[in-house]
C-alpha cells in the first residue's frame, strides 16, 4: 500500500478541536501485522494487527498488564518484537512517552534545539520557534524545564515528539497526572493536530478519554486484541449494553470474553 | 556525537552546587591523604632536662664528641622543649602539654667517660611518660628507643677501639697511664722475642731449657690468640651489617607517590561519579529511550560519556597538579608521560564509572553506589604488601587487578617520576580495563530503557 511521503503540515493554530465525527482519510499511515512479544515465559503481545489512518485518532485502552505500552513502545522501536512486522520505521515515528522527556536542566528552546540536531530536522531555527509558537512557550523559551509546570513540560514533551514532524504520533497515556485544565489544553491539542494530518495513537486508562477524543478502539487484554473499532461499536458488542454507560459496557465487554 | 558532549556541558553549568563540590570535595579529599602519606607522623613534643654542668666536653679514646650536634640532631627527631627543673618536665607531662619528658642527669658525661676506663659504670638516662594516648605513646617509645639505641651503638663503638686500644698495648707494648703515672709495658711480641734471644744462650742439658721453651710457646700462642681479638670486639660493636637490595625494581620516589596518590583519588572521584550520574540521568529524565531509538547508538552514547569524563577529568587534575606545583616540585617536562597516564586512567575510570551508572539507573543510587564501590578499593589499594597474612593480601591483589585505581595510580607516579620505570604495563593494564568495563556497560545498557 503506497503511504504518503509529504510532510504533513502542523495545525494552523494551538488549540484547534478536531470535532466528532470528523471524516476519515482512508489512506493507512502506519499497520501491524502478527505482532508478538514474550518476557521470558509471558506472551506480552499474541499477534496484534492492526492498521491507522491518516488524521485518525486510535485509542488503545485495555486493563493492566494488557500489553498497550509494549506495543507502543514496538512501534516506537525502544523494544523489538518477537515476531511479526510494523509498515513504518520507527524514525518516521513521533514518540511522546508518558513521563516528560526532557533535560530538566536545559531550557525550553535548549531541548527543542537538541532534539532537532539529533533529529536532523533541515531548518532548526524555524522547526524549534514554530514549535515555541505552537505550545504557547515563546515566552518562556529560556526558562529551564524543571521550573514550568507538568502540563508546560508535557507541551515540550509532545513538542519534541513532533520536531521531526512524523506522520505517526505515539502517546502514552498522555494525560496522566495532569489536572482537568491542562487535559483540556492538552486534548485541544492533540486534535488540532490530527485536524492537520498526523496520526495519533494513544494509550490511556481513562475509558471516558478513550471515548470521547479516541475515533477508533483497539482493545487489548493480556496481549490479545479483542476489539477494533469505534466505542458506538464497543458499547453494542456488550452483553445488555442497552442499560449502562460506556465504561460499564466496557468492563462488561471484557468479561463477557474472560477478562 | 559533540552536542551530546555540549548539551552534558550545559548541564554542568546549570549544576554549579553540584559541579563544584564534584570537583573540590575530591580534590580536597585527595591532597589530605597525598600529604597524610608523603609526611610522616607528627613529631612528639618531649619536654628536655639537660642536667649536665654547661661546656662539659665528653672524651672516649681520646675523641670529643660532638656534644651540641648531638643534641640538635635529638631534637630534630623529636620537638625539645626545654625546662629548668624535674618538676616542671613532670608538670608538662601530667599537664599533657608534652608526650613525654627526657632527663639528662649531671653524672652522665662522667659516667661515659668511665665506659673507657678499668672501673665502668654504666650511665642513664630517665624518661618521664604519659601513655595517655597509646599510639602516641608508642611513637614516644619507639623514638626514644630508637634515639638511646644509637647513643649507644655510637657510644659502643668508641668503648670497643678503647678496648682494642688496650689489647694493642698488651700485644705490642709501649706506655700506658694510669693515675697520672705512666707506665712501660713490655707486651706479648717483645716478651716472646726477649725470650727466643735468651734460648740459644743456655747451655745444652740445661734443666731450664724446657721450662723457658714453654713460656715461648705460650708468649706465641696468646700473641696470635689476641691478635683475632680486635676484629671481634669490633664485630660485637657492629655484629649486624645490612645491605639492602630493592628486587622490585626502582620505585617511584615518596613524593611522586604521594602526589600519584592525590591525582589518583581525584581522577577516580571525579570521572567515575561524572559519567555514572551524567549517565543515570539518561535514565532519570527518561530520555535514553527517546535518545537512543533515532540516531543515537547506545554505544555511541557510551563513547560520549566515556570522553566527557576524560575530557573534564584531565582540566580537573591538570589543574590540582598546577595547584600543587606551588607546594611541592612538579617536573611539567614529564606532561607527556603523565599526560598520558592520566587519560589512560581516566578512560578506565569513566568506563567504570559508565557501568556503574547503567546498572543503578538511577543518579542518587549511582553517587552512592561511585563512592560506596571506590573508596574501599582506593584503601584496599594503599595496603602494602607484608601488612596483611598472604592469602588476604592475595585476595586483595586480586581485587586491585579487577578495579583502576591500582594500575592508574602506579602509571600516574611512574609518569611523575623521571628516575621511575615505564609505563607500557600500567597503561596496557587500563586500556583492558576500559574495554571490559565498556562491555559490562553496553550490557547494563540493555535493560537501560526500561
Amino acid at each position: 500500500m503506497a503511504l504518503p511521503d509529504d510532510p504533513i503540515p502542523f495545525p494552523a493554530v494551538f488549540g484547534e478541536s478536531a470535532t466528532a465525527g470528523r471524516s476519515i482519510d482512508r489512506r493507512v499511515v502506519i499497520e501491524t501485522h502478527g505482532l508478538v512479544k514474550r518476557f521470558g515465559e509471558r506472551e506480552a503481545l499474541k499477534g496484534v494487527s492492526f492498521a491507522a489512518h491518516r488524521g485518525e485518532l486510535l485509542a488503545v485502552i485495555g486493563p493492566n498488564g494488557a500489553g498497550k505500552t509494549t506495543l507502543l513502545s514496538i512501534l516506537a522501536g525502544i523494544r523489538r518484537q518477537d515476531s511479526g512486522s510494523v509498515s513504518r520505521d520507527p524514525g518516521e515515528i513521533g514518540w511522546i512517552p508518558q513521563q516528560a522527556a526532557v533535560y530538566r536542566r536545559l531550557t525550553v528552546e535548549e531541548n527543542l534545539r537538541l532534539v532537532a540536531r539529533r533529529e536532523k530536522v533541515p531548518d532548526r531555527d524555524a522547526a524549534v520557534e514554530e514549535m515555541l509558537e505552537q505550545t504557547g512557550l515563546g515566552d518562556r523559551r529560556d526558562d529551564q524545564v524543571g521550573t514550568l509546570s507538568g502540563g508546560n513540560q508535557q507541551r515540550i514533551n509532545i513538542a519534541i515528539g513532533l520536531l521531526a514532524r512524523p506522520l505517526v504520533l505515539l502517546l502514552d497515556e498522555p494525560s496522566a497526572g495532569l489536572d482537568p485544565r491542562q487535559r483540556e489544553r492538552l486534548w485541544e491539542f492533540v486534535l488540532g493536530l490530527a485536524g492537520g494530518g498526523t496520526t495519533v495513537i494513544f494509550s490511556t486508562h481513562n475509558i471516558a478519554e478513550a471515548e470521547r477524543y479516541g475515533q477508533r478502539l483497539l482493545v487489548l487484554a493480556d496481549g490479545e486484541a479483542l476489539f477494533d473499532g469505534s466505542s458506538s461499536e464497543l458499547h453494542a458488542a456488550a452483553p445488555e449494553s442497552g442499560a449502562r454507560d460506556f465504561e460499564q459496557a466496557f468492563v462488561a465487554f471484557l468479561r463477557d470474553r474472560g477478562h | 556525537m559533540r552536542w551530546l558532549f555540549i548539551k552534558d556541558l550545559q548541564i554542568l553549568r546549570r549544576s554549579p552546587l553540584v559541579t563544584t563540590l564534584l570537583v573540590v570535595y575530591p580534590a580536597v579529599i585527595a591532597v589530605l591523604i597525598g600529604f597524610a602519606l608523603s609526611r610522616g607522623p607528627e613529631t612528639p613534643r618531649v619536654a628536655f632536662l639537660n642536667e649536665v654542668p654547661q661546656g662539659q666536653p665528653l672524651v672516649l679514646a681520646g675523641t670529643e664528641f660532638d656534644i651540641a650536634g648531638a643534641r640538635s640532631e635529638l631534637c630534630a627527631r623529636i620537638q625539645c622543649i626545654p625546662v629548668s627543673s624535674e618538676e616542671e618536665a613532670r608538670d608538662m607531662v601530667r599537664s599533657g602539654d608534652a608526650l613525654a619528658a627526657l632527663i639528662l642527669p649531671p653524672d652522665l658525661i662522667e659516667r661515659l667517660e668511665s665506659l673507657g676506663s678499668l672501673s665502668p659504670s654504666q650511665p642513664t638516662v630517665r624518661v618521664l611518660v604519659n601513655e595517655e594516648d597509646p599510639v602516641k605513646a608508642r611513637l614516644v617509645d619507639d623514638r626514644i628507643s630508637s634515639l638511646v639505641t644509637e647513643a649507644n651503638f655510637r657510644i659502643s663503638k668508641q668503648v670497643t677501639r678503647i678496648s682494642a686500644n688496650y689489647l694493642s698495648l698488651l700485644l705490642e707494648g709501649g706506655q700506658f697511664n694510669l693515675l697520672g703515672q705512666t707506665f712501660n709495658v713490655l707486651g706479648l711480641k717483645n716478651t716472646q722475642r726477649i725470650l727466643e734471644a735468651l734460648r740459644p744462650e743456655l747451655p745444652a742439658g740445661s734443666p731450664f731449657a724446657d721450662a723457658l721453651d714453654r713460656v715461648i710457646q705460650f708468649s706465641r700462642l696468646a700473641r696470635q690468640n689476641l691478635n683475632l681479638a680486635s676484629p671481634v670486639l669490633g664485630a660485637i660493636a657492629h655484629p649486624i651489617e645490612v645491605q639492602k637490595e630493592d628486587i622490585s625494581g626502582s620505585p617511584p620516589s615518596l613524593d611522586s607517590f604521594a602526589i600519584g596518590v592525590a591525582v589518583t583519588v581525584t581522577l577516580m572521584f571525579v570521572t567515575v561519579l561524572l559519567v555514572a550520574g551524567s549517565l543515570a540521568l539518561e535514565r532519570e529524565e527518561n530520555v535514553f529511550p527517546r535518545l537512543t531509538r533515532g540516531l543515537v547508538r547506545r554505544t555511541a552514547l557510551l563513547v560520549e560519556k566515556v570522553a566527557l569524563g576524560v575530557a573534564l577529568s584531565l582540566v580537573v587534575t591538570l589543574l590540582m597538579l598546577a595547584g600543587l606545583s606551588l607546594f611541592v616540585d612538579i617536573d611539567w617536562g614529564r606532561f607527556p608521560a603523565f599526560g598520558v597516564a592520566i587519560v589512560a586512567g581516566g578512560a578506565a575510570f569513566a568506563a567504570f564509572g559508565a557501568a556503574i551508572g547503567a546498572a543503578a539507573r538511577e543518579v542518587r543510587a549511582s553517587s552512592l553506589l561511585a563512592f560506596m564501590i571506590s573508596l574501599p578499593i582506593a584503601f584496599v589499594s594503599l595496603v602494602g604488601s607484608g601488612t596483611v597474612s598472604p592469602t588476604l593480601f592475595d585476595v586483595i591483589k586480586v581485587i586491585r587487578a579487577l578495579f583502576p585505581f591500582d594500575p592508574a595510580l602506579d602509571a600516574i607516579s611512574r609518569g611523575l617520576d623521571a628516575a621511575g620505570p615505564g609505563l607500557g604495563v600500567p597503561i596496557l593494564h587500563l586500556a583492558i580495563l576500559t574495554v571490559a568495563y565498556g562491555v559490562l556497560a553496553r550490557l547494563a545498557l540493555r535493560r537501560f530503557a526500561f
